[in-house]
C-alpha cells in the first residue's frame, strides 16, 4: 500500500510537469509582454528596460525559462502579485481554505443526496419515485450553476430574506454565533454546487446499482435469507460504487468550473474569485499560479479517487 | 445486432452501416422510430426546434433594434411594448435575446464540431495505428482530461483576446477564440470513445474482408470503420453542444466572454445579476432560455443514445444504464 502510494506520488511529477508545460507554452505563445507597461512609459529609458529584461531572464531561450519557472514553482517561489504587492503563494494560501471548505461541503452534500436517492430509485426501477427522481436529476444537471445561484438569491435572499447572499470572511461575532453566521452564509453556495454535483451523481449511482442488482449473486444473497437492507447495502452498493468512483473522478475538473462560478456569484473569497479579479486586473503571476493550483487539485483528487477505488474493490491489487 | 432479414443480405456487403440493420434507409428510419418512442426526447427536439426557429427567424419578424436606448422604459417588466421587459438602458430584452441566442447556439454547434472532429481524428489514429502512436495520444488525452476547464478557458481568453480582436474584429475574434478553446478542451471523451470503437471494429470480419480485398488503410477507416463508430459520436456530440453552450454562458456570465454589445444569454445574465432585487425578469428570461436549451439538448442526447445504441435495438424496454454516456460529458458548469 505505501509502495503503491509512493509510486503514485512519483507518477504525479511527470503529470504536473506536463500540465505546467501546457500552461507555460500557452503563456509563451500569447502575445504581450510583462514589461509592456514599462515599454510604453516614457520615463523609463530603453537601457533600463533592457537591463530589467536581462535581469529577469526574459531574453533567454524558452526551454531555459521553462525550467527556471518550473523549478521555482516546485520550490514554492510562485512570484509576486503585480496588484496586491505580496507573494502569490501567500495570497493563494489565504484563499485556498475557503475554496476547499465550500467544495468539500458541496461534495458531501452531493453524495448525501445522490447515494440514497440513486440507490432507492434503482432498487425500484420505473416506480413513481424513480421517475420523479430521474427527471429531477436531469433537470438538476441541465441547470447551469450560475442560473441556480441567481434563482437561489432571488428566492432565499430577496423574496424570503432568510439568507445573506454575500459571503464574508470577517464575521465579527464570536462563539456560537460565529459558527452560526458562517454556516448560514455557506448554505447557498454549498447548496448550488452540491445539488448540481448530486444530480449528476444520482444518475451514475442509479445506473450502476441497476446493473448490479440484476446479477445472480444478488439473488443468491436474497435466497440465503439475508435481509433486504443487508443485501442492498453490503452486496449491491459496495460493488456499484466502484464505477461511480471512476465517474466522479472524471467529473473532478468540472467541479472547479462550478466552484469558480459559485464563488463569483456569492462573492466567496476563495481562489476562484481571486482568479476572476486577477484576470480583470491583468495580474499574470496570480493567474498562472491559480490555474496551476487548480490543476494540482485535480491531480490530487484523482489520486484520492484511485485510493478509494482500491479500498472499495480489494480485487484491485496495489502493485 | 438485429437479425438481418433475408432480402438485405447483399446490402450488408455494400454499405458499411448496414452491418447493424437491413439497409441504410431503414437503419435511420428505425433509429428515428426508436427516438420518437422516447417522449421526453421528442419533446426536447420540438422545444429546441422552436428555439432555433425563433432565433433564426425572430429578428426578421420582431424588428425592434437591440440597442435602442429608452430611459423612460428602463427596467420595466414584461409589457405589450416589450414582451420580455427591458434592461437598465431601456433596451428591449426580447430583441436582445433573439439576437444573442443566435450566437449562443452557434457557439454550441461550432465548438461541438471542433470537438468531435479533433476527437475522431485522435481516436481513429490511436485506435487504428496502435503501438507508440496509440500510447502517446492516449497519454495526451489523459493529460487534457486532467486540465481544469474553466480556469484554463479563462487563462486562454485573457491571454489571446485582445490580439484576436485586433485581427478579426470584436465579434468574430471573441467568437473564434471561444469556439476553438471550448472545442479544443472537449475532444477527449470523443477520442476515447472512437478509439474503443476502432479497437473492436478493426478486428471484425467485414474490415478484415475489406483488408483482404486490398482496401488501403484510409479507405478501411473512412468507408468501413468510421460509419460503424458514428452512433456514440453523435450522442457525445449532442451532449457537447449543451456543454459548449454552458461553457460560453459561464464565460460571458463572468464578464470575460463576449463584449456587452453582443448580448449572448450569458452576457445578459452578467449584466442582470446586480439588479436582481428590482428587475428579476432581466435575469430570469435569459437564464430560462439557457436552461431550456440545455435541458432539451440533454434529453435529445438521451433519446439518441437509446435510438443509436446497437445493444438496445433488440428490446427497447430494458433498463438503460446511462453511466457510460454520462461519462461522455455531463455538462460541467
Amino acid at each position: 500500500m505505501s509502495r503503491y502510494l509512493l509510486r503514485r506520488l512519483l507518477i504525479m511529477i511527470p503529470v504536473l510537469a506536463g500540465i505546467s508545460l501546457v500552461l507555460f507554452t500557452i503563456l509563451c505563445l500569447a502575445p504581450g509582454d510583462p514589461f509592456e507597461e514599462l515599454a510604453t512609459n516614457p520615463n523609463v529609458p530603453p537601457e533600463v528596460r533592457a537591463n530589467l529584461r536581462h535581469q529577469f531572464g526574459l531574453d533567454d531561450p524558452i526551454p531555459v525559462r521553462y525550467l527556471r519557472w518550473f523549478t521555482s514553482m516546485l520550490k514554492g517561489d510562485w512570484g509576486f502579485s503585480f496588484v496586491s504587492r505580496i507573494d502569490v503563494g501567500t495570497l493563494i494560501l489565504q484563499r485556498l481554505p475557503t475554496t476547499l471548505w465550500v467544495l468539500g461541503l458541496a461534495q458531501l452534500l452531493g453524495l448525501l443526496v445522490a447515494l440514497p436517492v440513486g440507490i432507492y430509485a434503482a432498487v425500484r426501477p420505473y416506480s413513481l419515485f424513480d421517475q420523479v427522481s430521474t427527471t429531477l436529476a436531469f433537470i438538476g444537471f441541465s441547470l447551469p450553476t450560475f442560473f441556480t445561484g441567481i434563482l437561489f438569491i432571488l428566492f432565499f435572499s430577496i423574496y424570503l430574506d432568510w439568507l445573506p447572499f454575500i459571503y464574508r470572511a470577517d464575521i465579527s461575532a464570536t462563539g456560537w454565533r460565529w459558527y452560526w453566521e458562517n454556516l448560514r452564509q455557506a448554505i447557498m453556495p454549498v447548496a448550488v454546487l452540491g445539488l448540481f454535483q448530486g444530480a449528476a451523481m444520482t444518475r451514475f449511482v442509479r445506473s450502476a446499482v441497476l446493473e448490479i442488482v440484476r446479477l445472480d449473486y444478488i439473488n443468491t444473497a436474497r435466497a440465503k435469507g439475508l435481509s433486504e437492507r443487508v443485501t442492498i447495502l453490503k452486496h449491491v452498493v459496495r460493488n456499484a460504487l466502484i464505477p461511480v468512483v471512476t465517474l466522479v473522478a472524471l467529473q473532478i475538473p468540472g467541479i472547479f468550473t462550478g466552484a469558480v462560478i459559485t464563488e463569483q456569484i456569492f462573492r466567496v473569497p476563495g481562489i476562484g474569485s481571486l482568479l476572476i479579479t486577477s484576470i480583470l486586473a491583468n495580474d499574470t503571476p496570480v493567474i498562472m499560479a491559480i490555474t496551476f493550483v487548480f490543476s494540482c487539485l485535480v491531480v490530487v483528487f484523482n489520486l484520492v479517487a484511485d485510493l478509494l477505488y482500491g479500498w472499495l474493490d480489494p480485487r484491485i491489487s496495489y502493485r | 445486432m438485429t437479425p438481418p432479414t433475408g432480402v438485405a443480405a447483399e446490402a450488408v456487403t455494400r454499405t458499411a452501416p448496414a452491418s447493424r440493420a437491413p439497409a441504410v434507409r431503414s437503419l435511420w428510419s428505425e433509429a428515428f422510430r426508436r427516438f420518437r418512442k422516447h417522449h421526453l426526447a421528442t419533446f426536447g427536439a420540438v422545444v429546441l426546434l422552436v428555439m432555433v426557429a425563433a432565433v433564426m427567424v425572430g429578428p426578421f419578424v420582431y424588428r425592434v433594434p437591440i440597442d435602442e436606448i429608452d430611459f423612460r422604459a428602463k427596467l420595466k417588466g414584461p409589457t405589450w411594448a416589450h414582451p420580455l421587459g427591458t434592461d437598465d438602458l431601456g433596451q428591449d430584452l426580447l430583441a436582445r435575446m433573439l439576437y444573442g441566442g443566435r450566437i449562443s447556439l452557434a457557439v454550441g454547434v461550432a465548438a461541438m464540431l471542433i470537438a468531435i472532429t479533433v476527437g475522431t481524428v485522435v481516436g481513429a489514429a490511436a485506435g487504428h495505428v496502435g503501438g507508440t502512436t496509440d500510447h502517446t495520444l492516449m497519454r495526451l488525452t489523459d493529460l487534457f482530461l486532467s486540465l481544469p476547464q474553466l480556469p484554463l478557458l479563462l487563462l486562454l481568453v485573457y491571454l489571446f483576446r485582445d490580439s484576436l480582436k485586433r485581427v478579426l474584429g470584436p465579434e468574430m475574434g471573441v467568437f473564434a477564440l471561444v469556439v476553438v478553446v471550448i472545442g479544443g478542451l472537449r475532444w477527449m471523451p470523443v477520442a476515447r470513445l472512437v478509439r474503443a470503437q476502432f479497437l473492436s471494429l478493426r478486428e471484425k470480419e467485414f474490415v478484415e474482408a475489406a483488408r483482404g480485398l486490398g482496401a488501403p488503410p484510409l479507405r478501411q477507416v473512412i468507408r468501413h470503420i468510421l460509419p460503424n463508430a458514428v452512433g456514440p459520436v453523435i450522442v457525445a456530440g449532442t451532449i457537447d453542444v449543451a456543454a459548449a453552450i454552458i461553457a460560453e454562458s459561464s464565460l460571458s456570465f463572468l464578464g470575460l466572454g463576449f463584449p456587452p454589445d453582443i448580448p449572448t444569454w450569458g452576457r445578459i445574465l452578467f449584466d442582470a445579476k446586480d439588479n436582481l432585487d428590482f428587475a428579476p425578469h432581466w435575469a430570469i428570461f435569459p437564464g430560462t432560455a439557457i436552461f431550456l436549451t440545455v435541458l432539451s439538448i440533454n434529453y435529445i442526447g438521451d433519446g439518441l443514445r437509446d435510438a443509436l445504441d446497437p445493444r438496445k435495438v433488440m428490446s427497447s424496454r430494458t433498463p438503460t444504464p446511462d453511466g457510460g454516456a454520462a461519462a461522455v460529458g455531463a455538462p460541467d458548469a
